[in-house]
């Protein structure tokens, strides 16, 4: 079994990007030219004049009357139409209709090591380091985790593996000050964000407190129902509009939560009020064991941006770079009151959906050794080496260093679960304040529990 | 002071609200241009424009989800669901982040939403347009649940509701939109939510109900009074977070208790009421708990609809039936 690496676009014709650049030969094996616009001349037929195209009453949200990406040519199909019209409404005429839409593919470091100099984000060198230093330790967190998992020590929990650098190449193009709306495997933009490890492993062992976003950081906590955080962003970013904070909202999920009904709802709400979101799409290939390609008939998550009238963009998203490049283009485009993006970052989760799945009875060793070549990780450090900002023996350092900062996260991890033992604790931030039935429960709860300890230590045998 | 519907309350609930704080958002469908299907919106995209008042693409599930969004950051957006009967797209996002955020983050983030939706038989609609399902609402922690039975506490629990800092699920029985007039104060008033109150006193026999049900209660109770029984009849208003004093309490003096909800019997509302009686005052009891409720079937297309309904005559056999026994 070998499916396509990336989903193709067999109906769609490409051509360079009008931008004076012009990419290089295809290499063997590669998987796209840097930067190309893909103009999607989607071709409605249609029976009968469908009437005017109809004048909305007042500007609306958009602020621009019949907006959408219906362009001029309906109108001139509309016109065509009526001059059938002397066929006294007996024949309905035929006419297409061309929607005029730009999709944009994009690599910048791709898996050859070739590096496209024009697109070439401007970061400093000290950036780069610490966006290889974030994905290192995110990998080396989860291999621990995977560890942790099987000791027992801590509970289920969805690895990043593989997509550490779709997660970074995004979260690192938000400030502090934008919000951040994850799925559950975004473990890499949470540690970006300043989500300290420890917390981390709390929230794997099952405490409450884990879920808690640090304080200051605007980040929601991870919502585990599969794209149901979506609109969420929308809302945030309604809000942020409304009070015109200059915020922006990155929202995180994957290819299978774009089957879900709040992935439409949340994309086309935020394209009718131009809400500031980049809805970040890491099509990781796998919902668990269901291919994408049965996830969805469209050949790209990205088209699907046509649909919905916003900016969309295919990433590489074993490319760092190339998803910095994308994701700061969306929220440049967002903090300036243009709406929200779509993009689609071509991933693949190398590890196990969570650690109750097992890969191999769904896919095979060769499609996951292809990956693993394409390893994010790997890529940037060679990147980096052949621009002498990270030689062997910084890097080696690194892990080192890496390793350390995991286990320390674990000691401290343990030493916080042995203090959160309060089982009171599971009556609290209910609502704002207590109802008395509630806090009925809660006195009857402590009365039991105090009853049990005490038989437990034999006090209760005396009397 | 003016006498008006539930209809006009509710309007003047939401027009004074969206005055007083600028963060007070109104969405849904058709809720702007057009005022909402039953006008309760009526006038407020004028008042306060469209980037306040906004007609949403027809989606439940993101008129809930972006007010949860709206919710964390600043923002107190009211929703409607059209009907009650099409929430259920949205169920998913009340029950698990609107009920949840405020746990779920341990307190960094909470929801002050309010879904509004229209609920229960009564006014002849079609099918999905019925239904009376404030069990599934009020069996969720962190919702609150509320359902006004007249103009003037639906005014009140309104405001409380867009003040609340919990997500509030507010049920607006239509039968009662328009059948009857309050006078309702032009001054702010406020009923608070988690609060159920005596609105007859007597001491034979305790009536306990909700919504729509309130008036035919009240109804069952006149006409027992011709026979010299008094009925105290008690409003619940908020279902969730429920407020038992007031008919704990009655049923300690009444010894008797009727219960009625138009929402189907099994697993109804008058279930939780009943134990918390049975937990409470017990040993006050002189005969078993009755209850009026809508049947466990569906609800009837419209012609049949009153057949499902209770109705004053059967709530007063029910009190009747409560009374005969020694």
């Amino acid at each position: 079994m070998h499916r396509p690496t990336v989903p193709g676009w067999p109906r769609i014709t490409s051509r360079p990007a009008g931008r004076g650049h012009r990419m290089a030969a295809p290499a063997m094996g590669r998987m796209w030219p840097n930067r190309t616009t893909t103009s999607v001349g989607l071709v409605v037929v249609r029976t009968g004049d469908i009437g005017p195209q109809r004048a909305r009453s007042d500007p609306g949200p958009r602020g621009h009357p019949g907006s959408g990406p219906v362009s001029g040519d309906a109108e001139d199909a509309s016109a065509q139409s009526r001059t059938d019209e002397t066929n006294d409404g007996g024949c309905m005429p035929r006419d297409e209709m061309t929607i005029d839409v730009a999709l944009e593919r994009l690599v910048v470091l791709d898996e050859q090591d070739e590096v496209d100099q024009e697109l070439l984000p401007d970061l400093d060198d000290e950036f780069l380091r610490r966006l290889y230093r974030t994905m290192l330790l995110s990998r080396r967190f989860d291999e621990r985790r995977l560890k942790l998992q099987r000791q027992g020590r801590i509970g289920t929990f969805a690895p990043a593996i593989g997509q550490e650098a779709a997660q970074l190449g995004a979260i690192s193009a938000i400030d502090d000050d934008d919000w951040f709306v994850p799925s559950y495997r975004d473990t890499t933009a949470a540690i970006w964000r300043g989500t300290p490890l420890w917390g981390l492993l709390l929230y794997d062992a099952g405490h409450n407190e884990g879920a808690e976003p640090p304080e200051g950081q605007k980040d929601l906590p991870i919502a585990v129902p599969v794209g149901s955080q979506i609109p969420h962003a929308t809302g945030l970013g309604f809000a942020a509009r409304y009070r015109d904070t200059g915020e922006v909202v990155l929202t995180m999920f994957g290819d299978g939560a774009t089957s879900e009904g709040d992935f439409h709802e949340a994309v086309n709400f935020a394209s009718v009020h131009e809400t500031p979101v980049v809805f970040f799409c890491q099509n990781n290939q796998y919902a668990i064991s269901t291919p994408v390609e049965l996830q969805t008939g469209s050949h790209t998550i990205v088209q699907k941006a046509v649909a919905y009238g916003v900016p969309g963009i295919q990433v590489d998203g074993n490319d760092v770079l190339g998803v910095h490049v994308a994701a700061r283009e969306a929220v440049e485009r967002a903090r300036a009151g243009q709406g929200p993006t779509l993009i689609e970052a071509v991933t693949y989760r190398q590890s196990v959906h969570t650690t109750a799945d097992d890969p191999s009875t769904y896919r095979d060793e060769e499609e996951e050794q292809e990956w693993m070549e394409r390893d994010p990780i790997d890529r940037l450090a060679r990147f980096l080496r052949d621009r002498e900002i990270l030689d062997d023996d910084r890097r080696q350092q690194l892990e080192d260093e890496v390793g350390e900062e995991v286990q320390a996260a674990w000691q401290e991890g343990e030493q916080r679960m042995q203090e959160l033992t309060d089982p009171l604790e599971i009556f609290e931030h209910v609502y704002a304040e207590r109802p008395a039935y509630l806090e009925e429960q809660r006195e009857a709860f402590r009365r039991d529990h105090e009853a049990a300890q005490q038989n437990s230590t034999g006090k209760g045998d005396d009397g | 002071m003016a006498e008006m519907t539930m209809i006009q309350a509710l309007n003047l609930a939401l027009h004074q609200e969206m005055g007083n704080d600028e963060s007070v958002l109104v969405l849904g469908e058709d809720v702007a241009q057009s005022g909402g299907v039953f006008r309760v919106t009526d006038g407020l995209k004028d008042a306060y424009g469209g980037q306040r008042v906004i007609d949403t693409p027809l989606a439940e599930s993101a008129i809930a989800a972006t007010s949860i969004g709206m919710a964390i950051n600043g923002l107190k957006p009211v929703c409607e669901m059209q009907f009650s009967g099409f929430s259920y797209y949205a169920m998913h996002q009340l029950e698990n982040h609107a009920a949840r955020m405020r746990w779920r983050s341990r307190g960094r983030y909470h929801v002050p939403m309010v879904a509004r939706m229209p609920y229960g038989a009564g006014v002849k609609a079609l099918e999905h347009h019925s239904e009376s399902k404030e069990a599934w609402f009020a069996s969720i922690p962190g919702l609150k649940m509320v359902v006004p039975s007249g103009p003037r506490v639906a005014r009140g629990l309104l405001v409380s509701a867009i003040r609340d800092p919990d997500p509030v699920v507010f049920f607006e029985p239509k039968a009662s939109y328009r059948a009857f007039k309050e006078d309702v104060p032009d001054d702010e008033e406020t009923v608070a939510l988690g609060t159920s109150r005596v609105v007859r006193e007597g001491e034979d026999v305790t009536i306990i109900a909700y919504g729509a049900m309130l008036r035919r209660a009240l109804q069952a109770a006149e006409s027992l009074a011709e026979d010299g029984i008094e009925a105290e009849v008690i409003d619940v208003m908020t279902i969730s977070p429920l407020d038992d004093a007031p008919f704990t309490e009655s049923v300690r003096r009444t010894g008797r208790a009727v219960i009625v909800h138009e929402a189907q019997r099994s697993f109804g509302p008058a279930g939780e009421i009943a134990f918390r009686i049975l937990e409470r005052s017990f040993w006050w009891l002189e005969a078993p708990i009755r209850r009026v409720t809508g049947y466990d079937v569906q609800v009837p297309f419209f012609a049949r609809e009153q057949a499902y309904l209770p109705d004053a005559d059967r709530i007063e056999r029910a009190a009747r039936s409560a009374l005969s026994e020694e």
